[in-house]
């Protein structure tokens, strides 16, 4: 174990390799490496990449990667991609518009199946992304699944998200409904040289118009709610915001990536520099903590009560002799008496 | 916990069909693995580089051009190189009889023809990874 801590630690591509697929198989073998890896981490700037299906998210991710390895930095990349909740079988296809990044050993590419997460990333893409941490790379890119209007998983685990648009997908209320453009830190409209790409630039500008939560640290807690979010009728006048700038992108040509990577860097600027990353880190630890204790908690209540006593409880609902929440009180009660 | 097969599928060379690749990504997805899509003309190096960063347990390549017996040794010694040894390459496409006793000895360890059916595929991969139960 040991040796595959050290070799990470050294960069060997191998042993960063063979413990993703540790991390992403769950295998008994990954959490001492965690364990020991762990305070090698908390280093890099992560950045999530969100947004619909087909808006150019891969090509963008492309685009970043080779603007950060100008500036000599090392880029690990997570590029998270659904798995069918029918075969369990999945199709990994976006390093397909990142072939641009082979033969640099200053990136590391990783295809992720989602494995049955439904928030846009798999259940174990934070310590995924806590391997390429320790192991130096500077920048983490985080590509979600072609996300809809409810996969934030993205911005419970990035320092900076970015919601790419692109022309033609939506009418104006798209823009203004609730979701995915809330937890935008950049909002950027890929495909700018098509028709209407004017048209959502200003959507999405009114949107902000309209009302950006002030002061919200991006932060969407585990019941599904933001958090410390304060209306925008109350403002404080001293303290400064961040309002997402709306840029435009070609990734085709590599056109807008300079103002892209700017617009990224003065996000972290501020983030550092109003002495927010120490509580958005909190934050995150503390949704983190939260959903592994309901994991272990299920796993552990599972494990004492036997299948045939839920069996049971669910015949009794089927019957409707019991209603779903009064099985629950009940399952819990056979749990503490047998635990007690 | 069991282990999820990943798989590469990878066109080498310079033929642009890749609907064979498709239909086989898209049939081992169907049976439960995780396939690593990686496109058309991919370079020897491409194709290792990508096997040894995405972990895969086998590299699967779909040659039409006529070029396998000079592609598969380079892609198995570039392979080799980045101490991916271990990992079996499969290779579809059309391959003159002739030419598998040499493509077996240098280590490929599946050919499969044009009109292979997919189960065929998918139960020698299961074979190939001592998943007798699937």
């Amino acid at each position: 174990m040991d040796d595959l801590v050290n070799a990470l630690l050294n960069g060997s591509r191998r042993a960063v390799a063979r413990l993703l697929t540790w991390v992403s198989d769950e295998s008994p073998q990954a959490s001492p490496i965690l364990t020991a890896l762990f305070p090698h981490t908390g280093k890099a700037w992560v950045i999530g990449i969100t947004g619909a299906p087909g808006t150019g998210k891969s090509s963008l991710v492309n685009c970043l990667a080779k603007a950060y390895r100008a500036q000599n930095l090392l880029v690990g990349i997570i590029a998270v991609d659904p798995t069918s909740p029918f075969t369990g079988g999945a199709i990994l296809g976006d390093r397909i518009r990142m072939r641009d990044l082979s033969g640099d050993s200053g990136v590391f590419i990783r295809s992720m199946a989602t494995r049955g997460s439904l928030g846009g990333l798999a259940r174990t893409t934070r310590d995924a992304i806590r391997v390429l941490d320790a192991a130096g790379f500077d920048i983490i890119l985080v590509e979600t699944v072609g996300a809809g209007q409810s996969e934030v998983d993205i911005v419970r685990t990035a320092h900076t998200t970015l919601v790419i648009e692109a022309p033609g997908l939506g009418d104006e209320v798209q823009a203004i409904k609730a979701g995915i453009l809330e937890i935008a830190d950049v909002l950027v409209v890929n495909k700018a040289d098509r028709p209407g790409a004017h048209k959502t630039v200003s959507a999405l500008r009114m949107m902000l118009d309209i009302g950006h939560p002030a002061s919200r640290t991006q932060m969407t807690a585990h019941h599904g709610q933001l958090l410390e979010v304060k209306t925008p009728e109350t403002p404080h006048s001293d303290e400064p915001i961040w309002i997402p700038p709306v840029l435009e992108t070609i990734a085709t040509d590599e056109k807008g990536v300079a103002e892209l990577v700017s617009a990224i860097q003065k996000h972290r600027e501020f983030i550092q520099s109003q002495g927010l990353s120490a509580p958005l880190e909190r934050q995150r630890i503390e949704i983190e903590l939260h959903e592994r204790l309901r994991e272990a908690l299920i796993q552990q209540l599972l494990e004492s009560t036997s299948p045939e006593y839920v069996m049971d409880v669910i015949n009794q609902v089927q019957n409707r002799q019991l209603d779903p929440q009064s099985a629950v009180t009940k399952i819990l009660a056979n749990h503490k008496q047998m635990v007690s | 916990m069991k282990k999820n097969i990943r798989i590469l599928i990878a066109k080498p060379g310079l033929d642009g069909h890749d609907r064979g690749a498709k239909v086989i990504a898209r049939a081992l997805r169907d049976a439960g693995f995780e396939v690593i899509y990686t496109g058309l003309r991919q370079t020897p190096e491409m194709i290792a580089e990508a096997a040894l960063q995405e972990d895969v347990d086998v590299v699967g390549l779909s040659i039409l051009s006529g070029a396998h017996m000079a592609l598969v040794p380079k892609i198995r010694e570039v392979m080799d190189s980045h101490e991916l040894g271990d990992v079996p390459i499969i290779l579809g496409g059309i391959i003159p009889d002739e030419d598998k006793p040499a493509l077996e000895a240098m280590g490929v360890r599946g050919i499969f023809g044009p009109g292979t059916n997919t189960e065929v595929i998918v139960s020698k991969i299961h074979a190939m990874m001592g998943d007798a139960s699937a």
